[in-house]
């Protein structure tokens, strides 16, 4: 969908050579990661990143099962606009990974109709932002068929691609759609920040009966994290509605997902040299939402901020304000603290980019107003 | 699949005849020619029973057995009475919602009778009369138009959105479209299982607008499915007449565009419909290609129970189609013509359906409402504890508040 644009000569280009002139790819290799997470572990575990840690999920799943198979624009061939496919179409064949026609709607309909009869379709979508084509086929198909045929139509189908904010691509192609999916009934809605959460949840979502929106980030892609001999296990499979504790805390609870926990991480570590001790709650998965732990931590600690990169109203943050409101109000020390991206469109220019979506001091502040500090004026970056 | 992918030789090939460009070589002309929109001729119609019901010279038709002639017809009959009968329950409040196919009695049964039980059904929604073929019976479809406990569907969707695994008949969906790429993925789920069946899908005219038809089609093509689309050309997409819907000769002529094999056929002729269906199966299976079959014919009754079609179209039209061109007074005089049936046999029929079908309803009616419980089944494989939460908490209330529920629905 997104190189409509191109004609016979960037077609005669992408025929010589499809790994210099597609847009898509100009653009991913421009693209720095808009912080780096260099982070420092005294264990001596392995790391991969978080695009290997998808493949060899990916890689393990179709292995162990022939009824896996993925489809998408760019997923054979071309091994991927991120490359997350990469290796896979010479290893099962392009039966078992699909280069679609540039259809969005088109491609999950057809995975769901695969879905409907005894296939395990991963639909890759080449960013989140183009799924709003499909989407009829995500929420009426998909998410409503188990329902409406009163069981007799399960549909295991795995749809996956990069979420959120991107860097420098503007407002049609740097949009967090968890609460779009999450606000849906019959889905589950994955959102994998380390790469044993890739790992691990990426299994999950393949292995489920139910149809998944599997949430990654392209700025998380590149990113190493050390990993156990556990979650390397070609078995090792993560609960889908278990948040994970990254960072145990006592003073504020501070909830996240997909890239926004390294900046809670980041933020909990400025919070710590100020003698607050923030606990960091990994959500993972936005549908079902893990009410429990969350709650559970704010009555711990009284206090909670929310961070997500998506838009304000109705997001995941005003999600589980609600649920602590609902279960927990008479342990809240505070008012509840929600940092979302900016109500408005994204914007190109990098400066106004950066103001539109949340930052580590952004967190920091947050959580000192919860904590009743007192918290300047001024930026503190 | 002779894609090249070779920059270089393409370039080469570019002679001065022509261009061997992927998908074939493409010739040169020196003329400014553009390909008109629609040709002055348009796509003809096969047929093989003219309106009177009998054989038309030099047809080309699969010989039909008097067995399955006879239950086509009674099945035709029967969806007809079905309609009838159930359109009236409507009528009297009785039930919120139907569709009838009445005037398309020949594209529903004829079509699956042409099938096999093992090619896989998307439907739309006015095609009861393939899963009637099927052995849906008809206190089963009335269970599903009343809601009750006995709907295989738990009473979640609106009448008339039948749907049954056993039957191999996929759950009707209300959004226009979606099934036909749903039929695609089915149909290449099949192709991967080696299996020897195919995915068939109904659906409108209106529906070929839908991006949904489009996108089906070019994936179908490239992906070699064994899928037949089957486009009921009835004229009319609620209001909207075909020449408001599009400017092509029709849906056939869309096919070729997508390097999809196509047919139009006469809707109302069982006899093509059971011809034309049984060869696009074999092709289907046999060759993993995608099959296009656009039906011409009319809807004769309302679109649904919400619509008054004589308010936007000609009453002597409808009356023109109902009475001239009925599928079943066509198909009834070939097998009469045949000897294989009679106006005995007619009465006995009708009489037995009236009776057969006010039964299924006073039945329907009786029988409780699906329970509490079913309301949160399904959602997902698993119930989540949201969902769990939930349904304790409804059963707490009914048992604390029981003068608020009816009596008659379990918990």
């Amino acid at each position: 969908m997104d190189y409509g644009f191109c004609d016979l000569l960037v077609l005669v280009c992408l025929i010589e050579d499809p790994g210099s002139k597609m847009w898509g790819v100009v653009r991913h290799k421009s693209i720095r990661p808009a912080f780096s997470t260099i982070r420092h572990f005294s264990s001596a575990a392995k790391e991969i990143n978080v695009r290997e840690a998808l493949n060899s999920a990916l890689d393990e799943e179709m292995s162990a099962d022939p009824k896996v198979f993925l489809m998408g624009e760019e997923v054979g061939e071309y091994q991927g606009a991120y490359k997350i496919s990469k290796g896979l179409l010479e290893k099962y064949g392009p039966e078992r990974v699909l280069d679609t026609p540039i259809t969005e709607a088109g491609f999950a309909g057809i995975g769901v109709g695969a879905a409907y009869y005894g296939l395990r379709p991963v639909v890759e979508f080449m960013t989140f932002n183009f799924s709003m084509q499909a989407i009829d086929h995500i929420i009426n198909s998909a998410a409503k068929s188990n329902y409406m045929s009163a069981g007799q139509i399960s549909v295991p189908i795995v749809f996956r691609g990069p979420n959120g904010a991107a860097a420098g691509v503007g407002a049609q192609h740097s949009q967090c759609y968890a609460s779009w999916y999450a606000s849906c009934p019959g889905l589950k809605v994955l959102t994998p920040y380390s790469s044993e959460d890739a790992r691990g949840l990426l299994k999950a979502a393949i292995r489920d009966p139910d149809p998944v929106v599997f949430l990654e980030n392209e700025l998380l892609y590149g990113e190493s994290f050390p990993v156990s001999a556990e979650a390397l296990d070609s078995s090792f499979c993560l609960p889908i509605g278990k948040a994970k504790i990254e960072r145990e805390g006592k003073d504020v609870t501070i909830t996240a997902y997909s890239k926004m926990v390294g900046y809670a991480l980041k933020a909990a570590e400025t919070l710590a040299k100020e003698g607050i001790s923030a606990e960091v709650i990994n959500l993972r998965s936005i549908r079902p939402l893990d009410r429990a732990t969350i709650n559970t931590s704010v009555r711990k600690t009284n206090r909670l901020v929310t961070v997500e990169e998506g838009f304000p109203q109705h997001g995941v943050g005003a999600e589980i304000c609600t649920s602590v409101i609902e279960e927990s109000f008479g342990y809240l020390d505070a008012p509840v603290e929600r940092i979302a991206g900016a109500d408005v469109p994204m914007p190109y220019a990098a400066n106004l980019e950066r103001m539109a979506v949340p930052q580590i001091e952004d967190i920091v502040r947050a959580a000192k107003r919860a904590c009743h500090r007192s918290v300047p004026l001024a930026a503190a970056a | 699949m002779n894609l090249n992918r070779d920059g270089d030789t393409l370039m080469t090939l570019m002679g001065t005849t022509g261009i061997d460009f992927p998908g074939g070589t493409v010739d040169f002309i020196p003329e400014m020619k553009f390909i008109y929109g629609s040709d002055k001729e348009r796509i003809p119609c096969y047929r093989v029973l003219d309106d009177n019901g009998q054989p038309i010279a030099d047809h080309n038709f699969v010989q039909v057995s008097e067995e399955v002639a006879v239950k086509m017809y009674t099945d035709m009959v029967t969806l007809r009475s079905m309609d009838t009968i159930f359109y009236e329950a409507q009528r009297q409040g009785r039930i919120s919602f139907y569709v009838t196919a009445i005037g398309e009695e020949a594209i529903n049964v004829a079509s699956a009778a042409a099938l096999a039980m093992d090619d896989v059904v998307f439907p739309q929604y006015r095609e009861a009369g393939v899963l009637l073929w099927r052995g849906f019976t008809l206190q089963e479809f009335a269970n599903q138009l009343f809601s009750n406990k006995y709907d295989n569907g738990k009473g979640r969707q609106m009448p008339a959105h039948y749907g049954s695994n056993k039957h191999n008949y996929v759950t009707i969906a209300s959004t226009i479209a979606t099934q036909i790429s749903h039929a695609v993925g089915a149909a290449y789920s099949l192709k991967m299982d080696k299996k020897d069946a195919c995915a068939v899908t109904y659906f409108g005219d209106g529906g070929s607008s839908e991006g949904d038809f489009h996108a089906a089609l070019n994936f179908a093509a490239v992906m070699e499915a064994p899928v037949i689309f089957i486009c009921r050309n009835n004229g009319w997409a609620i209001s909207t007449p075909i020449s408001d819907q599009f400017r092509s000769d029709g849906v056939v002529v869309k096919g070729q565009a997508y390097g999809v094999r196509s047919i139009r056929v006469d809707g109302n002729d069982a006899l093509a419909i059971f011809s034309a269906v049984q060869a696009a199966r074999k092709m289907a299976v046999t060759e993993d290609r995608p099959i296009l079959i656009e039906a011409l014919t009319y809807r004769v009754g309302h679109h649904s129970t919400s619509d008054d079609s004589t308010k936007y179209r000609p009453a002597n039209e409808i009356e023109w189609w109902r009475v001239a061109r009925d599928p079943v007074a066509r198909f009834r005089k070939w097998i009469e013509n045949n000897g294989w049936w009679n106006d005995r046999a007619e009465s006995e029929l009708i009489n037995n359906l009236r009776q057969r079908l006010l039964h299924t309803i006073q039945v329907a009616e009786s029988v409780e409402k699906p329970p509490l419980a079913d309301a949160f089944s399904d959602v997902y494989d698993i119930p989540p504890s949201n969902l769990r939460e939930q349904e304790q908490w409804l059963k707490e209330i009914v048992k604390e508040q029981p003068q608020e529920y009816p009596a008659n629905i379990s918990v």
